[in-house]
């Protein structure tokens, strides 16, 4: 091997109160699969952007093939042969897959010409797409594709793939780490940013750890213990969080054939969703996302209304109440989406507790709010939860995503649920966040309440929950008992084995 | 009541004329909202066109310039719109009203003395034996130039929106500014150039109604036009074809209205003046009941764009 | 180079200073348009913003106006801003305006000339009865069919002005009015009329229904949950939805308010300063009120503030074009460019500015 493709050497960039990186070095050599691995917030995104050329460092500099790399924007990143495969995906939904690519083009070919050469190069790397079809009805890991076909067809040196694996399947995993092995093996380097440690382990040559925006590490991922890069990567160790068990209680929340359908033109329909929850227990609901974990919470919090008989707690039909009446009944919920669902975010601590708390904690009384009682709420939930900030005056929009997060869930655990729904209670959270909101999950089912985790990490689903079951397509399959299930035996019920075909036979 | 009087080829071309104000509107307005950006001032900018235009074609003697004027003038309202918006961030609903209520009040001030003039007329486009076909050459080729430029308009946008890169490029900002911003595309240029687009266009619309429909000067002479253009949009379901046939859909209702008018139909004339908006509002209705993917509005569209550096 | 930075937390400061950085501005601003139309722009300010109140010739005349141009604007305005907090767009105020006016003045002229004292509690109740169902004819069509508000309303209000027009020269018509347009008049009538309830202040009954109106919106935000949810609404309609909020609802409530607010400001004005139904008695606060709405803030008590500014540039602007032949439009134009400037500084509060290279800091 000669030089080096890409060398990286004391890049710092600050924002106004937080330096995102600082110093940072490392060199990617030719036909290398290179890993950047770090919590969130550890400063990966700011890096892979200023190699991407939609931020520029303050200080330090970028040397590729030899040359002086300080990309101006996407398109003179890609002209020197720098492609990008985005952790939230830059598709358009109304587009179809050819307009898509053509757009992450520099100079794209006349449109009968690129549809042939999206099929060619879909074909050569296992990638299968057709070029007429809507971006908006494609599955999360189609949309992938489309990404990675946009970028192949620049014929790129360096390959940057965001946190590629968050939304694919075991199968589609399995899928995706060929097409980068193929890759490799043409001398294509790729840049393999991610915090899942046995997919490094699996794939990447070497690895660099960021942490706070330092590197605090760089290593052979495959002779690394996964625990020991864990250390590295947050600092410290974590304990796993401990689930006192307690006997299986009363059916808690009964759903029964529970359809609906999509709430808008690139939603998904339920169909005919059956399960029940008893006292005490986690069930844990993985999918990958798209597949109706929305649509499910917002018929479970009330925002979406069912038909009669498909939402019963403790025998109460509750399929036509709001999100009001299931709260007092008992019946809470925390939505995915933290900044703009389960919290307004130009609103303070305080006046994100009358969303959810103003019935069910008395904070308004014949209407007229207590803003006394709502500050006291808040300013227990920072205190029970951890969250930093400076206090419950602060918009919420102010807080960090972990913080964040905290307080929501927070808000909803203090409430004293009968049965709590939470969506991706960990996405885009840290480490040390996260341990904390499964305790608290674990310890609210140790009291008795019923817990439903919908989630797309099944790290921690297995985690967490008692019973395991898959939403795919809007469907769920039958729950499990997490105590021996392999990742093959979740990877089908997430997939469902037809489903794959269908994905091969494009 | 005279319903013999109504000359079927006179009403086809007044149709025309009278379509051609809401077309240019529309279709500039098209190109704004497909950027993914709502600007409601299109009538403020509609009777500035129309002062605008007015006046220098008075003061000139040559429509010609009066037209491009107006779409100067047009132009130049919608950047204070594009400045706001785009640059400092402002709600787009609030600033589109500013921006009507402000043209409202500058026309009539400048055209205090233009009250009462007569402005040059626009010369028809001669279009040799095409005019003097029966029926035909006097319904469709006995009209000024601006008339023909504005279908012209109507296949040059459908082109560029659905045909080169441009369109492409103005089409995904529109949809996803943010996937566009992180790919690289121009997000503010392209919606700059877009409002300026369609603030030029609306000049023209405005222009079009003082210097060729009326054709004379008064306050408020829009009356509406720039609203029903809006309404056009939406009626179309954002596509540059159906722009064409809402406008000249809405033409055709102004003109049946006037003609009922003079013939003297056994209804006010107040209830005929208000059913060109009474039918606005009705197909609003319709078209919005219809929900599916062909008749979303883009998706960006009235979102503020701030990059996350 | 110039960037914008957005703020943890929007700048009290800011959203207070922005409003009067916007009148500052303006007034430069319309110092050179007067300046331009070869005024005096010193001696034009000084017409319209001093003179109304302080002169000792015209403010005996002035004064009292303030508050008869001011009723209807922040009576209008203070419906509107509930709805533009919620993200809900009623911008047809004049329509309903237009329409309480001609439903007041229809109910009391039915029982002409009775002199029952019921009478003109009846009108202003049928007024009000009247802006609200002009304003349920947007919300029905959005709530069912999803029909954009902003356009429906605005063009009722082309609608309400040929009604308007139809009654005054018909149905409305004064019968002993020898054949002009116009109806009765009806302050001019003690059982319908709205007078000046304490004589030299201008204040008639519209004068205590904005009083009422903005301390009942002042509590319905600060301390009301319905408050509450129209302000997160606004900000964020999943959030709102998730607290339980039914968007459908909220549209009937804010439409039907700042409707029937708007009609309460259209009898009035008829049965007082107007004085009859006529084909031009309504002079444009609907819209004006917009502006209204947007300068204070969005905020009740900003709202009496800035309804009471943008009424002294009404009446300053009669008075210049009377003393100065400065047209009437200049008004309408200052009065636009007050708003664009109002919009403009916003961004004060919510970004902050920064010139050239950041800092940095850990």
């Amino acid at each position: 091997m000669t030089t080096p493709l890409l060398q990286i050497e004391g890049v710092t960039k600050a924002y106004p109160g937080v330096i995102a990186n600082n110093n940072v070095s490392l060199t990617i050599g030719r036909g290398e699969v290179h890993a950047l691995l770090g919590e969130n917030g550890a400063g990966k995104s700011t890096l892979v952007k200023m190699l991407f050329g939609l931020v520029t460092p303050d200080a330090g500099q970028m040397v590729l093939d030899d040359a002086p790399y300080t990309p101006a924007s996407p398109e003179a990143a890609r002209e020197a042969g720098v492609g990008m495969v985005f952790q939230h995906f830059s598709l358009f939904d109304a587009l179809d897959v050819a307009e898509n690519v053509a757009l992450g083009m520099s100079d794209p070919p006349p449109r009968r010409d690129l549809a042939q050469r999206i099929r060619e190069v879909s074909e050569d790397y296992g990638l299968p797409l057709d070029p007429a079809q809507i971006v908006g009805d494609l599955s999360a890991g189609e949309r992938q594709r489309v990404e990675i076909v946009r970028c192949l067809l620049g014929k790129p040196r360096l390959l940057i793939m965001d946190e590629p694996t968050s939304v694919l399947t075991p199968q589609e995993v399995d899928l995706l780490f060929d097409t980068l092995r193929t890759l490799r093996g043409e001398g294509t380097s790729i840049l393999y940013i991610s915090h899942k440690l046995e997919e490094i382990r699996a794939l990447c040559d070497h690895a660099t750890i960021l942490r706070h925006g330092e590197v605090v590490g760089q290593c052979v991922p495959a002779e690394e213990s996964a625990g020991r890069l864990a250390e590295l990567m947050v600092g410290r160790r974590l304990d796993p969080p401990t689930r006192p068990r307690s006997a299986p209680g009363a059916v808690a929340l009964e759903i029964r054939d529970l359809s609906l359908p999509p709430p808008h033109a690139f939603g998904t329909a339920l169909r005919q969703v059956s399960f029940s929850v008893t006292s005490g227990e986690v069930v844990g609901i993985g999918g990958v996302a798209g597949n109706g974990q929305d649509e499910l919470l917002s018929a479970l919090s009330g925002e979406r209304l069912s038909a009669p008989g498909t939402v019963t707690l403790d025998g109460t039909d509750l399929s036509r109440k709001g999100p009001e009446p299931r709260r007092l009944a008992g019946l809470l919920a925390a939505p995915e989406e933290r900044l703009g669902h389960a919290a307004a975010p130009d609103m303070s601590l305080s006046e994100n507790t009358i969303v959810s708390a103003a019935g069910r904690q008395g904070l308004a009384r014949r209407g007229l709010i207590d803003w006394g009682a709502a500050k006291d709420f808040a300013e227990g939930i920072i205190a029970r939860f951890d969250v930093r900030t400076p206090g419950p005056g602060t918009t919420a929009r102010a807080l960090s995503g972990g913080n964040l997060q905290k307080y929501v869930i927070g808000r909803e655990i203090l409430q004293d649920p009968r049965v709590l729904v939470v969506n991706q209670p960990t996405w885009g959270v840290d480490a040390a966040a996260a341990a904390t909101i499964r305790q608290a999950l674990l310890d609210l089912a140790a009291k008795g309440a019923a817990v439903i985790v919908i989630s797309q990490d099944l790290d921690e689903l297995m985690e967490v929950s008692d019973r395991f079951a898959a939403l795919t397509e809007g469907r769920l399959s039958p729950f499990r008992p997490t105590e021996g299930l392999t990742v093959s035996e979740i990877g089908l019920m997430l997939g469902g084995a037809h489903d794959m075909e269908a994905a091969h036979a494009h | 009541m005279d319903l013999s009087a109504i000359s079927p080829e006179l009403m086809v071309a007044s149709l025309m004329v009278a379509s051609t104000p809401l077309l240019l509107a529309a279709l500039g307005e098209l190109v704004v909202e497909k950027a993914g950006v709502l600007n409601l001032g299109v009538e403020g900018m509609m009777i500035t066109g129309a002062i605008c235009g007015f006046a220098i074609a008075v003061e000139s003697g040559s429509p010609v310039l009066g037209f491009g004027a107006a779409a100067l003038g047009g132009a130049a309202l919608s950047m204070v719109f594009g400045a706001l918006v785009l640059g400092l961030l402002s709600n787009q609903v609030a600033t589109g009203l500013a921006l009507t209520l402000f043209g409202l009040g500058l026309s009539s001030l400048v055209g205090q003395s233009y009250v009462g003039i007569k402005p040059p007329s626009t010369p028809r486009l001669d279009l040799g034996p095409l005019s003097d076909l029966p029926f035909f050459g006097r319904a469709f080729f006995s009209h000024d130039w601006m008339v023909y430029a504005s279908l012209a308009l109507t296949v040059a946008v459908w082109w560029v929106l659905n045909r080169t890169r441009t369109g492409l490029t103005l089409r995904a900002i529109g949809e996803n500014h943010d996937a566009a911003h992180a790919l690289g595309l121009k997000v503010l240029g392209y919606r700059l150039a877009a409002i300026a687009f369609g603030g030029a266009m609306a000049g023209l619309g405005g222009a079009y109604l003082s210097l060729v429909r009326v054709p004379q000067w008064t306050e408020g002479m829009t009356a509406g036009a720039g609203w029903i253009a809006l309404a056009i949009v939406v009626f179309a379901s954002w596509r540059a074809g159906r722009i064409l046939i809402g406008a000249y859909l809405f033409g055709g209702l102004t003109v049946l209205q006037l003609n009922l008018q003079a013939a003297g139909v056994a209804l006010p004339v107040e209830y005929l003046s208000m059913s060109p908006y009474l039918v606005t509002i009705l197909v609003l209705v319709v078209m919005s009941r219809r929900k599916g993917r062909s008749t979303a509005a883009p998706a960006s569209l009235g979102k503020p764009f701030h990059a996350q550096a | 180079m110039i960037a914008l930075e957005k703020r943890a937390q929007p700048s009290r400061v800011w959203a207070w200073a922005t409003p009067l950085l916007a009148v500052i501005l303006t007034l430069v601003a319309g110092g050179l348009m007067f300046a331009v139309l070869g005024k005096d722009p010193v001696a034009a300010l000084r017409t319209i913003f001093y003179d109304p109140l302080f002169d000792a010739q015209f403010a005996s005349y002035s004064r009292p106006q303030l508050l008869v141009k001011a009723a209807p604007l922040i009576l209008i305005a203070t419906g509107l801003a509930l709805g533009f907090r919620a993200g809900i767009w009623n911008i047809g105020a004049e329509g309903q305006y237009i329409i309480g006016a001609l439903c007041g003045a229809g109910a009391g002229l039915a029982l002409y000339p009775s002199d029952s004292p019921l009478i003109f509690p009846m009108m202003v109740l049928a007024g009000a009865l009247g802006g609200w169902l002009w304003a349920m004819i947007p919300a029905i069509l959005k709530t069912r069919f999803h029909t954009n508000e902003i356009l429906v309303s605005l063009l009722l209000v082309y609608v309400a002005e040929n009604l308007l027009a139809s009654m005054a020269v018909g149905t409305l018509r004064n019968p002993d009015g020898g054949g002009f347009p116009g109806s009765r008049n009806l302050s001019q009538w003690p059982a319908a009329a709205n007078p000046e309830l304490i004589p030299g202040t201008g204040a008639h009954w519209g004068v205590v229904a904005a009083i009422i109106a903005v301390i009942f919106a002042y509590i319905l935000l600060q301390k009301h949950l319905l408050g509450f949810h129209i302000r997160l609404a606004g900000q964020s309609p999943r959030a709102a939805r998730f607290a339980g909020v039914v968007p459908e609802r909220l549209v009937i409530f804010c439409l039907g308010l700042s409707g029937a607010l708007a009609g309460l400001a259209g009898i009035f004005e008829a049965t007082g300063p107007a004085g009859q139904i006529s084909i031009d008695f309504n002079v444009g606060y609907g819209f004006t009120a917009i502006i209204v709405a947007f300068l204070g803030r969005l905020h009740p008590i900003g709202i009496v503030l800035a309804g009471l500014l943008m009424a002294l540039t009404y009446i300053g602007g009669e008075l210049a074009s009377f003393m100065l032949g400065i047209p009437i439009a200049a008004i309408q134009a200052f009065q636009g460019m007050l708003l664009f400037f109002l919009l403009a500084v916003d961004v004060l509060t919510n970004y902050r500015i920064r010139l050239g290279r950041r800092e940095v800091r850990a």
